[in-house]
């Protein structure tokens, strides 16, 4: 039996040791909103935190993650108080269809308590494993700068 | 789809000497996209990830140690790495995106033998020692002779990667340079992958030279008649360009669904002339 934590709950899992972390998130415990794109490991779509960091759960084995803290976007905020990259993605225009939006905030939420460097240069490496072909990254990167307590010069002016 | 876990090296050796068809486990940045595909259904996977102490970095008296299993996000952000193979932190940072780096290692890079490794020129300048392990012997190949081919490594059944040495030079070069030619910095498969290391002496004499490409021929290549034609030159324009013409005996650049022969060989040409030239 596999035991971890799932955004600070203990969880179990006895099932296939190669399941792939994405399907037992989206289809053990009913946490669909981490999105499959490419299935393999291009997109970024699938992005949550083990420890900390970002990494694709489209191509990680049940198996490999023993012990692990993995949180998904389901733990950031509510419709009633938005975390504050959330609140930031809604002001800056950052997301048009949304598939990629929740391996964005993923990315972006550890990148911010990393207390990354607000130049875009910085933003655009920190999130160069999460494509998104909606907005031309423009307002994505104005919406980190945003979180970061930057006000963006450019991009979206949907305030 | 059957799953060994060992504990420890022993236990590993042991299981895949037992099961020489086993497909070896790191952080499974290549392996999971086979699986995602459906091409290792019924294979035997030996999971390494229980081999902790697989993972470590550590200074040694003559450089740096990695661990096989150590990531590229590790490797990347190591002190001792940053501070004296700063071509290795370069290549790691354009190795997927964040979420690959965190998870792929560099062992599980060299034994995907993939021809675009982006590591492999840099590792190849420093001149890395690859070192082997199996249940009866242990083995130390340079880098550029452990791959066989494209995706094939000169590893033998029940062998696995243990970690690489890095060996500091006796002086730092006096410039340093790695490039990435691809469709985008991340994520992107290298049409061309550069990394280059330069001694000028007095006179602007080359003293010593250590060159690398990836992505132009089946297998990282050191780029020795260049290398060789460049020592003991002074570096100006006509050296240059008289070393640029024997490139095409270090490499061989193919046409692909990424790029062509043609293009490969102008951009290297370009590459090297620009890093000589210290633009």
């Amino acid at each position: 039996m596999i035991r971890f934590t799932v955004n600070a709950k203990t969880r179990t899992f006895s099932g296939p040791p190669f399941k792939r972390l994405i399907d037992v998130l989206r289809e053990d415990f009913g946490l669909t909103g981490t999105k499959e794109g490419c299935s393999e490991g291009e997109c970024g779509a699938c992005s949550v935190l083990i420890d900390g960091k970002p990494v694709n759960s489209c191509l990680i084995p049940v198996c490999q993650i023993n012990g692990a803290k993995i949180e998904t976007v389901e733990s950031l905020g509510v419709p009633e108080k938005l975390h504050p990259l959330q609140d930031s993605f809604l002001r800056e225009g950052g997301t048009q269809c949304g598939i990629c939006t929740p391996g964005m905030l993923m990315s972006a939420v550890a990148y911010l308590r990393a207390g990354g460097d607000a130049s875009p240069e910085a933003i655009r490496e920190q999130l160069a494993g999460n494509l998104c072909r909606c907005t031309g990254y423009q307002q994505i990167v104005d919406s980190v700068a945003r979180a970061l307590g930057t006000k963006p010069k450019t991009g979206s002016k949907a305030k | 789809m059957k799953v060994l876990t060992p504990r420890d090296e022993r236990d590993a050796l042991r299981l895949y000497r037992r099961n020489p068809d086993a497909f070896p486990l790191a952080g499974g940045t290549d392996l999971m996209v086979l699986w995602n595909a459906g091409l290792l259904n019924k294979k035997t996977i030996l999971d390494l990830s229980g081999l902790r102490d697989w993972s470590r970095i550590r200074e040694t008296p003559k450089g740096v140690w990695i661990g096989a299993l150590a990531t590229h996000a590790e490797i990347r952000t190591h002190p001792a790495i940053r501070e004296r193979f700063p071509l290795l932190v370069d290549s790691c940072r354009t190795v997927g995106g964040r979420q690959i780096q965190n998870r792929g290692t560099l062992g599980g890079n060299i034994a995907n033998a993939s021809p675009a490794g982006d590591t492999f020129p840099a590792l190849a300048v420093y001149a890395a020692l690859v070192h082997t392990v199996s249940d009866n012997d242990r083995r130390v190949m340079p880098i550029d002779e452990i791959f066989a081919g494209v995706k094939k490594t000169h590893l033998k059944a029940g062998e696995l990667i243990e970690g690489v040495e890095l060996q500091t030079p006796p002086n730092p070069p006096s410039r340093w340079r790695f490039r990435k030619v691809g469709t985008r910095a991340a994520q992107a498969i290298s049409k061309t992958v550069f990394a280059g290391q330069l001694w000028l002496g007095k006179d602007k004499v080359v003293d010593d030279v250590k060159l690398a490409l990836g992505s132009v021929a089946p297998t990282v290549k050191r780029l020795r008649h260049v290398e060789t034609h460049l020592t003991g030159r002074a570096l100006d324009g006509k050296t240059i360009e008289s070393a640029l013409r024997l490139l095409p005996g270090d490499i061989h650049p193919i046409d692909d669904i990424r790029s062509t022969r043609e293009y490969r060989l102008q951009v290297s040409r370009n590459l090297i002339r620009s890093f000589l030239m210290g633009r």
